[in-house]
Protein backbone atom coordinates (compact mmCIF):
# COMPACT_ATOMS: atom_id res chain seq x y z
CA UNK A 1 0.00 0.00 0.00
CA UNK A 2 1.00 3.59 -1.20
CA UNK A 3 1.77 6.07 2.23
CA UNK A 4 -0.26 8.51 0.09
CA UNK A 5 -2.56 10.00 -0.21
CA UNK A 6 -2.50 10.53 2.94
CA UNK A 7 -5.13 11.76 5.50
CA UNK A 8 -4.02 13.34 8.53
CA UNK A 9 -6.18 15.85 11.27
CA UNK A 10 -4.73 19.70 11.89
CA UNK A 11 -5.24 20.47 15.39
CA UNK A 12 -9.07 20.54 15.91
CA UNK A 13 -9.61 22.93 13.04
CA UNK A 14 -9.17 20.12 9.72
CA UNK A 15 -7.92 17.73 7.99
CA UNK A 16 -4.91 17.53 5.35
CA UNK A 17 -4.53 15.18 2.38
CA UNK A 18 -1.51 14.76 1.16
CA UNK A 19 -0.38 13.77 -2.44
CA UNK A 20 3.36 13.52 -1.75
CA UNK A 21 6.17 14.29 0.17
CA UNK A 22 8.06 16.33 -2.42
CA UNK A 23 7.27 18.90 -4.95
CA UNK A 24 6.00 17.60 -8.26
CA UNK A 25 3.90 18.52 -11.15
CA UNK A 26 1.19 15.24 -10.73
CA UNK A 27 1.12 15.63 -6.55
CA UNK A 28 0.44 19.49 -7.22
CA UNK A 29 -2.14 18.78 -10.12
CA UNK A 30 -3.93 16.10 -7.56
CA UNK A 31 -4.05 18.24 -4.89
CA UNK A 32 -5.40 21.20 -7.25
CA UNK A 33 -8.16 18.78 -8.55
CA UNK A 34 -9.20 17.05 -5.46
CA UNK A 35 -9.62 20.30 -3.71
CA UNK A 36 -12.21 21.34 -6.78
CA UNK A 37 -14.01 18.21 -6.34
CA UNK A 38 -14.56 18.43 -2.46
CA UNK A 39 -15.41 22.00 -3.09
CA UNK A 40 -18.19 20.47 -5.71
CA UNK A 41 -19.44 18.27 -3.47
CA UNK A 42 -20.58 20.60 -1.21
CA UNK A 43 -20.16 18.68 2.46
CA UNK A 44 -21.90 20.93 5.38
CA UNK A 45 -19.02 19.46 7.18
CA UNK A 46 -16.13 21.78 5.58
CA UNK A 47 -16.29 25.34 6.19
CA UNK A 48 -13.35 26.10 4.07
CA UNK A 49 -10.96 24.78 1.64
CA UNK A 50 -7.32 25.21 0.51
CA UNK A 51 -4.23 23.54 -1.31
CA UNK A 52 -0.68 23.77 -0.18
CA UNK A 53 2.23 22.69 -2.54
CA UNK A 54 1.13 18.85 -2.86
CA UNK A 55 -2.05 18.58 -0.34
CA UNK A 56 -5.53 19.59 0.16
CA UNK A 57 -6.81 21.80 3.49
CA UNK A 58 -10.50 21.20 4.48
CA UNK A 59 -11.68 23.06 7.42
CA UNK A 60 -13.59 21.12 9.56
CA UNK A 61 -14.25 21.83 13.35
CA UNK A 62 -13.38 18.09 14.60
CA UNK A 63 -14.95 18.88 18.13
CA UNK A 64 -18.53 18.86 16.64
CA UNK A 65 -17.94 16.75 13.47
CA UNK A 66 -17.27 13.28 13.85
CA UNK A 67 -14.10 12.77 12.35
CA UNK A 68 -14.78 8.93 11.45
CA UNK A 69 -17.33 9.98 9.03
CA UNK A 70 -15.30 12.52 7.33
CA UNK A 71 -12.73 9.71 7.12
CA UNK A 72 -15.11 7.50 5.12
CA UNK A 73 -16.15 10.55 2.52
CA UNK A 74 -12.53 11.10 1.86
CA UNK A 75 -11.27 7.78 1.21
CA UNK A 76 -14.56 7.09 -0.63
CA UNK A 77 -13.99 10.29 -2.68
CA UNK A 78 -10.22 9.57 -3.08
CA UNK A 79 -11.16 5.99 -4.33
CA UNK A 80 -13.54 7.46 -7.83
CA UNK A 81 -10.41 8.46 -9.86
CA UNK A 82 -6.27 8.55 -10.26
CA UNK A 83 -6.12 11.91 -8.83
CA UNK A 84 -2.33 12.19 -9.82
CA UNK A 85 -3.60 12.25 -13.40
CA UNK A 86 -6.96 14.18 -13.40
CA UNK A 87 -7.69 17.08 -15.31
CA UNK A 88 -7.17 20.44 -13.87
CA UNK A 89 -9.88 22.38 -12.44
CA UNK A 90 -11.58 24.20 -15.38
CA UNK A 91 -12.69 27.51 -15.28
CA UNK A 92 -8.96 28.58 -14.75
CA UNK A 93 -7.44 32.29 -15.92
CA UNK A 94 -4.46 32.74 -17.93
CA UNK A 95 -1.84 35.48 -17.35
CA UNK A 96 -0.14 37.56 -19.48
CA UNK A 97 1.73 40.18 -17.17
CA UNK A 98 4.47 42.28 -18.65
CA UNK A 99 7.55 42.30 -16.63
CA UNK A 100 10.99 44.42 -16.81
CA UNK A 101 13.82 41.75 -16.85
CA UNK A 102 17.12 43.07 -15.08
CA UNK A 103 18.09 46.54 -14.88
CA UNK A 104 18.32 48.34 -11.92
CA UNK A 105 14.37 47.43 -10.94
CA UNK A 106 15.95 43.58 -10.77
CA UNK A 107 19.41 43.53 -10.22
CA UNK A 108 19.47 39.96 -10.10
CA UNK A 109 18.75 38.91 -13.18
CA UNK A 110 22.61 38.31 -14.30
CA UNK A 111 23.33 36.40 -11.41
CA UNK A 112 20.32 34.03 -11.35
CA UNK A 113 20.72 33.70 -15.70
CA UNK A 114 24.53 32.44 -14.71
CA UNK A 115 23.37 29.82 -12.00
CA UNK A 116 21.11 28.89 -14.85
CA UNK A 117 23.64 28.39 -17.20
CA UNK A 118 22.70 30.92 -19.74
CA UNK A 119 23.28 34.33 -20.42
CA UNK A 120 21.30 37.22 -19.76
CA UNK A 121 19.20 37.35 -23.22
CA UNK A 122 19.15 33.82 -23.44
CA UNK A 123 17.44 33.97 -19.73
CA UNK A 124 15.21 36.74 -20.74
CA UNK A 125 14.19 34.56 -24.03
CA UNK A 126 13.36 31.75 -21.85
CA UNK A 127 11.55 33.04 -18.63
CA UNK A 128 9.04 35.15 -21.47
CA UNK A 129 8.49 32.21 -23.06
CA UNK A 130 7.82 30.21 -20.13
CA UNK A 131 4.19 29.04 -19.16
CA UNK A 132 3.97 28.75 -14.97
CA UNK A 133 1.06 27.52 -12.59
CA UNK A 134 0.18 28.88 -9.46
CA UNK A 135 1.22 25.71 -7.56
CA UNK A 136 -0.04 27.47 -4.14
CA UNK A 137 -0.38 30.88 -2.74
CA UNK A 138 0.56 31.84 0.90
CA UNK A 139 3.32 33.51 2.79
CA UNK A 140 1.19 36.89 2.43
CA UNK A 141 -2.06 37.22 0.89
CA UNK A 142 -2.76 36.22 -1.95
CA UNK A 143 1.14 35.33 -3.13
CA UNK A 144 1.43 33.08 -5.78
CA UNK A 145 4.22 30.41 -5.52
CA UNK A 146 4.45 28.99 -9.17
CA UNK A 147 6.33 26.62 -11.43
CA UNK A 148 8.18 24.25 -12.47
CA UNK A 149 10.50 26.22 -14.91
CA UNK A 150 13.02 24.55 -16.75
CA UNK A 151 15.17 21.80 -14.89
CA UNK A 152 18.28 24.52 -15.32
CA UNK A 153 16.09 27.10 -13.08
CA UNK A 154 16.66 24.52 -9.90
CA UNK A 155 18.84 26.83 -8.31
CA UNK A 156 19.20 27.47 -4.65
CA UNK A 157 18.43 30.29 -2.21
CA UNK A 158 21.08 32.58 -1.18
CA UNK A 159 22.77 32.29 1.77
CA UNK A 160 21.94 35.45 2.69
CA UNK A 161 18.74 37.42 2.81
CA UNK A 162 18.29 40.37 0.29
CA UNK A 163 16.85 42.98 3.23
CA UNK A 164 14.06 44.15 0.72
CA UNK A 165 12.89 43.64 -2.81
CA UNK A 166 9.41 45.40 -3.70
CA UNK A 167 6.22 44.69 -4.03
CA UNK A 168 5.30 43.20 -7.85
CA UNK A 169 8.84 41.60 -7.42
CA UNK A 170 9.77 38.22 -10.01
CA UNK A 171 12.02 36.70 -8.26
CA UNK A 172 13.06 32.96 -8.72
CA UNK A 173 14.45 29.82 -7.22
CA UNK A 174 14.22 25.69 -6.88
CA UNK A 175 12.39 26.31 -10.21
CA UNK A 176 9.62 28.37 -8.91
CA UNK A 177 8.86 32.10 -9.54
CA UNK A 178 7.34 34.02 -6.80
CA UNK A 179 5.29 37.79 -7.34
CA UNK A 180 5.73 39.41 -3.90
CA UNK A 181 2.35 41.18 -2.73
CA UNK A 182 4.29 43.29 0.16
CA UNK A 183 8.09 44.64 -0.20
CA UNK A 184 10.02 41.96 2.31
CA UNK A 185 13.29 40.16 2.67
CA UNK A 186 14.12 36.66 0.98
CA UNK A 187 16.77 34.45 0.42
CA UNK A 188 15.53 34.29 -3.31
CA UNK A 189 17.11 35.87 -6.49
CA UNK A 190 14.85 39.23 -8.09
CA UNK A 191 15.33 39.12 -11.54
CA UNK A 192 12.33 40.88 -12.62
CA UNK A 193 9.90 43.77 -11.97
CA UNK A 194 5.91 43.97 -12.21
CA UNK A 195 2.86 46.46 -11.40
CA UNK A 196 0.51 43.47 -10.93
CA UNK A 197 -0.94 44.04 -7.61
CA UNK A 198 -1.44 40.20 -6.08
CA UNK A 199 -3.75 41.88 -3.46
CA UNK A 200 -6.33 44.60 -4.04
CA UNK A 201 -8.04 44.74 -0.70
CA UNK A 202 -10.97 47.44 -1.35
CA UNK A 203 -11.41 46.20 -4.68
CA UNK A 204 -13.79 43.97 -5.96
CA UNK A 205 -11.61 41.12 -6.79
CA UNK A 206 -9.26 41.10 -3.76
CA UNK A 207 -7.49 38.53 -4.67
CA UNK A 208 -6.00 38.52 -8.25
CA UNK A 209 -4.57 34.92 -8.63
CA UNK A 210 -6.15 31.75 -7.85
CA UNK A 211 -4.17 28.32 -7.26
CA UNK A 212 -3.97 26.50 -10.49
CA UNK A 213 -4.04 29.65 -12.62
CA UNK A 214 -1.70 30.06 -15.53
CA UNK A 215 0.86 32.73 -15.86
CA UNK A 216 3.60 33.90 -18.75
CA UNK A 217 5.73 36.82 -18.01
CA UNK A 218 6.57 38.78 -21.92
CA UNK A 219 9.79 41.08 -21.52
CA UNK A 220 8.83 44.96 -21.56
CA UNK A 221 11.14 47.32 -22.12
CA UNK A 222 11.76 49.83 -19.05
CA UNK A 223 9.78 52.75 -20.84
CA UNK A 224 6.96 50.38 -21.43
CA UNK A 225 6.85 49.80 -17.20
CA UNK A 226 7.04 53.87 -16.62
CA UNK A 227 3.67 54.04 -19.25
CA UNK A 228 2.00 51.44 -17.65
CA UNK A 229 3.11 52.97 -13.96
CA UNK A 230 1.43 56.00 -15.00
CA UNK A 231 -1.55 54.87 -16.36
CA UNK A 232 -2.74 51.89 -14.73
CA UNK A 233 -5.16 52.42 -11.49
CA UNK A 234 -6.29 48.88 -11.20
CA UNK A 235 -3.24 47.15 -9.99
CA UNK A 236 -3.33 44.91 -13.09
CA UNK A 237 0.30 46.41 -14.06
CA UNK A 238 -1.35 46.36 -17.87
CA UNK A 239 -1.95 42.10 -17.45
CA UNK A 240 -4.19 40.55 -20.29
CA UNK A 241 -6.29 37.84 -19.24
CA UNK A 242 -7.42 34.68 -21.07
CA UNK A 243 -9.81 31.46 -19.35
CA UNK A 244 -8.53 28.31 -19.71
CA UNK A 245 -11.53 25.88 -20.99
CA UNK B 1 -26.38 61.15 15.33
CA UNK B 2 -24.01 58.24 15.53
CA UNK B 3 -22.00 58.25 18.51
CA UNK B 4 -18.32 58.98 18.43
CA UNK B 5 -15.57 57.25 20.35
CA UNK B 6 -12.25 59.95 19.98
CA UNK B 7 -8.67 57.92 21.08
CA UNK B 8 -7.41 61.02 22.88
CA UNK B 9 -4.44 59.70 23.72
CA UNK B 10 -3.15 55.76 21.93
CA UNK B 11 -0.71 53.58 23.11
CA UNK B 12 1.33 51.74 21.23
CA UNK B 13 -0.44 49.34 19.83
CA UNK B 14 -4.04 49.40 19.76
CA UNK B 15 -6.01 47.60 16.67
CA UNK B 16 -9.58 47.00 16.50
CA UNK B 17 -10.52 43.38 16.86
CA UNK B 18 -13.09 41.39 16.25
CA UNK B 19 -13.81 37.33 15.44
CA UNK B 20 -11.44 37.62 12.56
CA UNK B 21 -11.80 37.35 8.87
CA UNK B 22 -13.23 33.76 7.24
CA UNK B 23 -12.97 32.44 3.87
CA UNK B 24 -9.67 33.27 2.37
CA UNK B 25 -7.28 30.69 3.64
CA UNK B 26 -7.11 29.59 -0.41
CA UNK B 27 -5.68 33.10 -0.86
CA UNK B 28 -3.35 33.14 1.94
CA UNK B 29 -5.02 34.82 4.56
CA UNK B 30 -5.80 34.04 7.88
CA UNK B 31 -8.35 34.67 10.15
CA UNK B 32 -6.74 36.04 12.57
CA UNK B 33 -9.02 38.46 14.93
CA UNK B 34 -8.81 39.31 18.84
CA UNK B 35 -5.79 36.83 20.61
CA UNK B 36 -7.90 36.22 23.36
CA UNK B 37 -11.12 35.14 22.15
CA UNK B 38 -12.36 34.44 25.65
CA UNK B 39 -11.82 37.79 26.66
CA UNK B 40 -14.27 38.97 23.60
CA UNK B 41 -16.87 36.41 24.75
CA UNK B 42 -16.68 37.70 28.10
CA UNK B 43 -17.12 41.84 27.04
CA UNK B 44 -19.60 40.35 24.68
CA UNK B 45 -21.63 38.55 28.11
CA UNK B 46 -20.90 41.56 30.03
CA UNK B 47 -22.65 44.30 27.54
CA UNK B 48 -25.10 41.73 26.67
CA UNK B 49 -24.63 42.22 23.16
CA UNK B 50 -22.96 40.14 20.16
CA UNK B 51 -19.79 37.97 20.10
CA UNK B 52 -19.23 39.54 16.61
CA UNK B 53 -18.91 43.20 17.14
CA UNK B 54 -15.15 44.96 17.09
CA UNK B 55 -13.56 46.19 19.71
CA UNK B 56 -10.07 47.60 20.19
CA UNK B 57 -7.22 45.02 21.49
CA UNK B 58 -4.52 47.13 23.85
CA UNK B 59 -1.33 45.47 23.59
CA UNK B 60 0.49 45.87 27.02
CA UNK B 61 -0.59 49.02 27.61
CA UNK B 62 -4.08 51.25 26.67
CA UNK B 63 -4.69 54.94 26.42
CA UNK B 64 -6.81 57.35 26.86
CA UNK B 65 -10.39 57.53 25.31
CA UNK B 66 -13.57 59.85 25.38
CA UNK B 67 -17.13 59.73 23.67
CA UNK B 68 -19.80 62.14 22.81
CA UNK B 69 -22.62 60.66 24.65
CA UNK B 70 -22.93 58.06 27.18
CA UNK B 71 -21.82 55.08 26.01
CA UNK B 72 -21.31 51.46 28.45
CA UNK B 73 -17.80 50.46 28.24
CA UNK B 74 -16.73 46.86 29.48
CA UNK B 75 -12.94 46.11 30.20
CA UNK B 76 -11.46 42.16 29.26
CA UNK B 77 -8.23 40.48 29.22
CA UNK B 78 -5.34 41.64 30.91
CA UNK B 79 -5.54 43.53 33.97
CA UNK B 80 -4.78 47.21 33.56
CA UNK B 81 -5.47 49.94 35.70
CA UNK B 82 -7.94 52.14 34.44
CA UNK B 83 -10.03 55.18 35.74
CA UNK B 84 -12.53 57.28 34.58
CA UNK B 85 -12.24 61.13 35.48
CA UNK B 86 -9.57 59.90 37.75
CA UNK B 87 -12.14 57.48 39.59
CA UNK B 88 -10.86 53.58 39.66
CA UNK B 89 -12.65 51.18 37.89
CA UNK B 90 -12.29 47.45 38.02
CA UNK B 91 -11.61 45.58 35.67
CA UNK B 92 -13.57 42.29 34.05
CA UNK B 93 -16.65 44.57 34.60
CA UNK B 94 -18.94 47.09 31.90
CA UNK B 95 -19.34 50.74 33.04
CA UNK B 96 -21.20 53.76 32.38
CA UNK B 97 -19.15 56.43 30.80
CA UNK B 98 -20.65 60.11 30.21
CA UNK B 99 -20.17 62.28 27.66
CA UNK B 100 -16.81 64.01 27.95
CA UNK B 101 -15.79 61.79 30.93
CA UNK B 102 -12.29 60.42 30.35
CA UNK B 103 -11.72 57.00 30.34
CA UNK B 104 -7.65 56.12 31.10
CA UNK B 105 -6.34 52.91 30.56
CA UNK B 106 -3.06 51.92 31.94
CA UNK B 107 0.27 49.31 31.89
CA UNK B 108 -1.34 45.57 32.46
CA UNK B 109 -0.43 44.47 35.85
CA UNK B 110 -1.76 40.98 34.40
CA UNK B 111 -1.46 39.52 31.45
CA UNK B 112 -0.63 41.09 27.68
CA UNK B 113 -4.10 41.74 25.84
CA UNK B 114 -6.45 43.90 26.93
CA UNK B 115 -9.72 44.69 25.65
CA UNK B 116 -12.07 47.58 25.55
CA UNK B 117 -15.44 46.70 24.23
CA UNK B 118 -18.34 49.34 23.74
CA UNK B 119 -22.14 49.18 23.49
CA UNK B 120 -23.24 48.64 20.07
CA UNK B 121 -19.60 47.79 19.02
CA UNK B 122 -17.08 49.82 17.42
CA UNK B 123 -18.70 50.59 13.60
CA UNK B 124 -15.40 50.72 11.14
CA UNK B 125 -15.83 49.77 7.44
CA UNK B 126 -15.07 46.19 7.34
CA UNK B 127 -12.86 44.96 4.81
CA UNK B 128 -13.51 41.72 3.08
CA UNK B 129 -15.82 40.68 5.84
CA UNK B 130 -14.76 41.72 9.03
CA UNK B 131 -13.27 44.67 10.96
CA UNK B 132 -10.35 43.23 12.74
CA UNK B 133 -6.84 44.42 11.98
CA UNK B 134 -4.53 42.28 10.08
CA UNK B 135 -1.34 44.13 10.20
CA UNK B 136 1.10 41.23 8.73
CA UNK B 137 -1.17 40.90 5.98
CA UNK B 138 -1.30 45.01 5.66
CA UNK B 139 -5.04 45.51 6.42
CA UNK B 140 -5.81 48.26 9.13
CA UNK B 141 -3.56 49.90 10.71
CA UNK B 142 -2.70 50.45 14.93
CA UNK B 143 -4.96 53.00 15.80
CA UNK B 144 -3.39 56.54 16.88
CA UNK B 145 -4.13 59.56 19.17
CA UNK B 146 -6.96 61.49 17.90
CA UNK B 147 -8.25 59.08 15.68
CA UNK B 148 -12.24 59.10 15.84
CA UNK B 149 -14.34 55.70 15.61
CA UNK B 150 -18.29 55.78 15.51
CA UNK B 151 -20.09 53.63 17.42
CA UNK B 152 -23.18 51.72 16.58
CA UNK B 153 -26.44 52.16 18.22
CA UNK B 154 -26.24 50.17 21.48
CA UNK B 155 -29.64 48.48 22.80
CA UNK B 156 -28.75 47.63 25.82
CA UNK B 157 -28.70 49.35 28.80
CA UNK B 158 -27.12 47.36 31.93
CA UNK B 159 -23.67 48.28 33.77
CA UNK B 160 -22.23 47.98 36.71
CA UNK B 161 -21.66 44.32 36.06
CA UNK B 162 -19.01 41.99 36.69
CA UNK B 163 -17.72 38.50 35.58
CA UNK B 164 -15.05 36.23 37.70
CA UNK B 165 -11.46 36.54 36.76
CA UNK B 166 -10.28 32.95 35.29
CA UNK B 167 -6.81 31.80 35.71
CA UNK B 168 -5.59 32.44 31.77
CA UNK B 169 -2.94 35.00 32.57
CA UNK B 170 -0.78 33.52 34.85
CA UNK B 171 0.97 30.65 32.05
CA UNK B 172 0.95 26.96 33.34
CA UNK B 173 0.19 24.27 31.22
CA UNK B 174 -0.90 24.34 27.90
CA UNK B 175 -2.53 21.11 26.31
CA UNK B 176 -1.70 20.17 22.62
CA UNK B 177 -2.44 17.12 20.29
CA UNK B 178 -0.58 15.52 18.06
CA UNK B 179 -0.15 17.46 14.36
CA UNK B 180 0.96 16.59 10.86
CA UNK B 181 4.69 16.47 11.88
CA UNK B 182 4.58 15.08 14.94
CA UNK B 183 5.82 11.43 14.02
CA UNK B 184 8.63 13.39 12.48
CA UNK B 185 10.22 13.68 16.38
CA UNK B 186 11.70 10.86 18.11
CA UNK B 187 9.55 10.15 21.26
CA UNK B 188 12.42 11.12 23.24
CA UNK B 189 12.48 14.57 21.69
CA UNK B 190 8.55 14.38 22.66
CA UNK B 191 9.06 13.16 26.21
CA UNK B 192 11.87 16.36 26.93
CA UNK B 193 9.46 18.65 25.19
CA UNK B 194 6.77 17.63 27.83
CA UNK B 195 8.94 17.92 30.31
CA UNK B 196 10.53 21.04 30.01
CA UNK B 197 9.92 24.04 31.82
CA UNK B 198 9.71 27.33 28.76
CA UNK B 199 9.27 30.80 29.88
CA UNK B 200 7.55 33.12 27.12
CA UNK B 201 10.26 34.94 25.04
CA UNK B 202 9.80 39.02 25.39
CA UNK B 203 9.72 38.49 21.10
CA UNK B 204 5.99 37.86 20.63
CA UNK B 205 3.06 39.05 18.95
CA UNK B 206 -0.34 38.20 16.87
CA UNK B 207 1.93 36.09 14.58
CA UNK B 208 3.44 33.94 17.32
CA UNK B 209 4.99 33.28 20.66
CA UNK B 210 8.89 32.23 21.36
CA UNK B 211 9.63 29.92 24.26
CA UNK B 212 12.87 30.25 25.80
CA UNK B 213 14.27 27.08 27.66
CA UNK B 214 17.62 25.96 29.13
CA UNK B 215 19.18 23.07 27.83
CA UNK B 216 19.31 21.82 23.63
CA UNK B 217 17.19 23.40 20.95
CA UNK B 218 14.66 20.48 19.91
CA UNK B 219 14.97 18.45 16.35
CA UNK B 220 12.69 16.96 13.66
CA UNK B 221 14.62 14.55 11.76
CA UNK B 222 14.75 15.46 8.27
CA UNK B 223 13.31 18.89 9.53
CA UNK B 224 14.96 21.11 6.62
CA UNK B 225 13.66 19.30 3.89
CA UNK B 226 10.17 19.64 5.17
CA UNK B 227 7.71 21.05 2.17
CA UNK B 228 5.84 24.53 3.41
CA UNK B 229 2.47 23.36 4.78
CA UNK B 230 -0.83 24.76 5.78
CA UNK B 231 -0.58 26.06 9.40
CA UNK B 232 -3.18 26.27 12.22
CA UNK B 233 -3.46 29.02 15.04
CA UNK B 234 -1.51 26.86 17.94
CA UNK B 235 0.37 25.13 15.73
CA UNK B 236 3.87 25.11 17.46
CA UNK B 237 6.82 24.79 14.88
CA UNK B 238 10.67 24.57 15.43
CA UNK B 239 12.57 27.03 14.05
CA UNK B 240 15.61 26.51 12.88
CA UNK B 241 17.67 27.05 16.09
CA UNK B 242 15.69 24.60 17.51
CA UNK B 243 13.27 27.41 19.93
CA UNK B 244 9.44 26.31 19.97
CA UNK B 245 7.07 28.95 18.58
CA UNK B 246 3.75 29.05 19.27
CA UNK B 247 1.71 30.24 16.10
CA UNK B 248 -1.19 32.83 16.40
CA UNK B 249 -4.22 34.17 14.76
CA UNK B 250 -1.81 36.52 12.74
CA UNK B 251 0.74 33.80 11.44
CA UNK B 252 1.16 33.05 7.74
CA UNK B 253 -1.09 30.53 6.45
CA UNK B 254 1.89 27.98 5.55
CA UNK B 255 5.27 27.46 6.79
CA UNK B 256 8.00 25.34 6.07
CA UNK B 257 9.39 24.39 10.11
CA UNK B 258 8.00 20.98 11.45
CA UNK B 259 5.26 21.17 13.49
CA UNK B 260 5.98 18.86 17.14
CA UNK B 261 2.01 19.73 18.12
CA UNK B 262 -0.99 21.98 18.18
CA UNK B 263 -2.32 23.99 21.20
CA UNK B 264 -5.50 23.01 21.79
CA UNK B 265 -8.08 26.32 20.75
CA UNK B 266 -9.06 27.16 24.36
CA UNK B 267 -5.59 27.21 25.45
CA UNK B 268 -4.32 29.61 23.02
CA UNK B 269 -5.23 32.53 24.97
CA UNK B 270 -2.86 31.34 27.93
CA UNK B 271 -0.22 31.43 25.65
CA UNK B 272 -1.76 34.53 24.17
CA UNK B 273 -2.02 36.15 27.83
CA UNK B 274 1.42 35.20 29.23
CA UNK B 275 3.58 38.01 30.06
CA UNK B 276 7.10 37.82 29.15
CA UNK B 277 8.96 35.19 31.26
CA UNK B 278 5.84 33.50 32.39
CA UNK B 279 6.20 30.09 32.65
CA UNK B 280 4.72 27.25 30.34
CA UNK B 281 4.81 23.34 30.01
CA UNK B 282 3.16 21.80 27.23
CA UNK B 283 1.33 18.54 27.96
CA UNK B 284 0.23 16.01 24.80
CA UNK B 285 -3.45 14.99 25.38
CA UNK B 286 -5.73 12.77 22.94
CA UNK B 287 -7.60 13.84 19.88
CA UNK B 288 -10.64 12.14 22.39
CA UNK B 289 -9.75 14.53 24.90
CA UNK B 290 -8.79 17.48 23.30
CA UNK B 291 -12.55 17.37 21.74
CA UNK B 292 -14.04 16.78 25.20
CA UNK B 293 -12.16 19.85 26.73
CA UNK B 294 -13.10 22.14 24.04
CA UNK B 295 -16.78 21.01 24.03
CA UNK B 296 -16.95 21.84 28.10
CA UNK B 297 -14.99 24.95 27.09
CA UNK B 298 -17.79 26.00 24.58
CA UNK B 299 -20.79 24.96 27.25
CA UNK B 300 -18.89 27.12 29.49
CA UNK B 301 -18.57 30.39 27.21
CA UNK B 302 -21.91 30.19 26.36
CA UNK B 303 -23.04 29.74 30.10
CA UNK B 304 -21.18 33.44 30.47
CA UNK B 305 -24.34 35.38 31.01
CA UNK B 306 -25.45 33.30 33.69
CA UNK B 307 -21.89 33.93 35.60
CA UNK B 308 -22.43 37.57 35.58
CA UNK B 309 -23.18 39.82 38.99
CA UNK B 310 -23.71 43.09 40.34
CA UNK B 311 -20.23 45.39 41.39
CA UNK B 312 -20.69 45.74 44.62
CA UNK B 313 -18.69 48.78 45.42
CA UNK B 314 -16.62 49.18 48.58
CA UNK B 315 -17.91 52.48 50.07
CA UNK B 316 -14.44 52.89 51.54
CA UNK B 317 -13.26 53.42 47.78
CA UNK B 318 -15.86 56.09 46.81
CA UNK B 319 -13.93 59.16 47.10
CA UNK B 320 -17.55 61.43 46.51
CA UNK B 321 -19.28 59.20 49.52
CA UNK B 322 -21.03 62.56 50.46
CA UNK B 323 -22.31 62.90 47.14
CA UNK B 324 -24.29 60.38 47.42
CA UNK B 325 -27.89 60.32 48.88
CA UNK B 326 -27.55 57.89 51.44
CA UNK B 327 -30.37 57.87 53.44
CA UNK B 328 -33.19 58.32 51.34
CA UNK B 329 -36.38 56.84 53.42
CA UNK B 330 -34.45 55.55 56.25
CA UNK B 331 -35.44 57.60 59.48
CA UNK B 332 -35.71 56.68 62.93
CA UNK B 333 -36.51 58.36 65.87
CA UNK B 334 -34.86 56.11 68.06
CA UNK B 335 -32.02 54.90 66.39
CA UNK B 336 -28.48 56.23 67.28
CA UNK B 337 -27.70 56.69 62.98
CA UNK B 338 -23.95 56.94 64.54
CA UNK B 339 -24.00 53.83 65.87
CA UNK B 340 -23.72 51.97 62.43
CA UNK B 341 -20.82 51.57 60.37
CA UNK B 342 -22.20 51.01 57.07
Amino acid sequence: MSAFPKIQTVGLTGILISFADTMSEPANRAALSFRAAVDSADWAQVSETSTSLVSTFLQVDLVTQPLNDMLTRLNDLLATQDWYTAPLPSGRTLWHIPTVYGTDLAPQLEEAAELAGLDPDAAIAELSRARVRVLTIGFAPGQPYMGELPKNWDIPRQQALTKSVPAGALIVAIRQLIIFTNASPTGWRHIGQTAFKTFRPLSDRPFSLSPGDELCFPSISRSEYDTILATDESGAGGAETEVLS
Amino acid sequence: MTTTLTIVQAGPALTIQDRGRAGWLAQGLTKSGAADLVAVHEGAALLGQSPDLAVIEMTGTGGTFTADADIRIALTGASMTATIDGETIVGNASHLLPPGAKLTIGGATSGTYGYLHIGGGIATESVLGARASHLSAGLGTALKSGDRLPVAPDKGRATGMQLPRDTRFDGGTVRVVASMQTDRFTADERDRFTSTQFARDPRANRMGVRMDHDGAGFYAEGGLTILSEVIVPGDIQITGDGAPFVLMGESQTTGGYPRIGTVIPRDLPRVAQAPAGTKITFEFVTLDQAIQLETQHRRDIKELPGQITALVRDPASINNLLSYQLVGGVISATDNPFEKDT
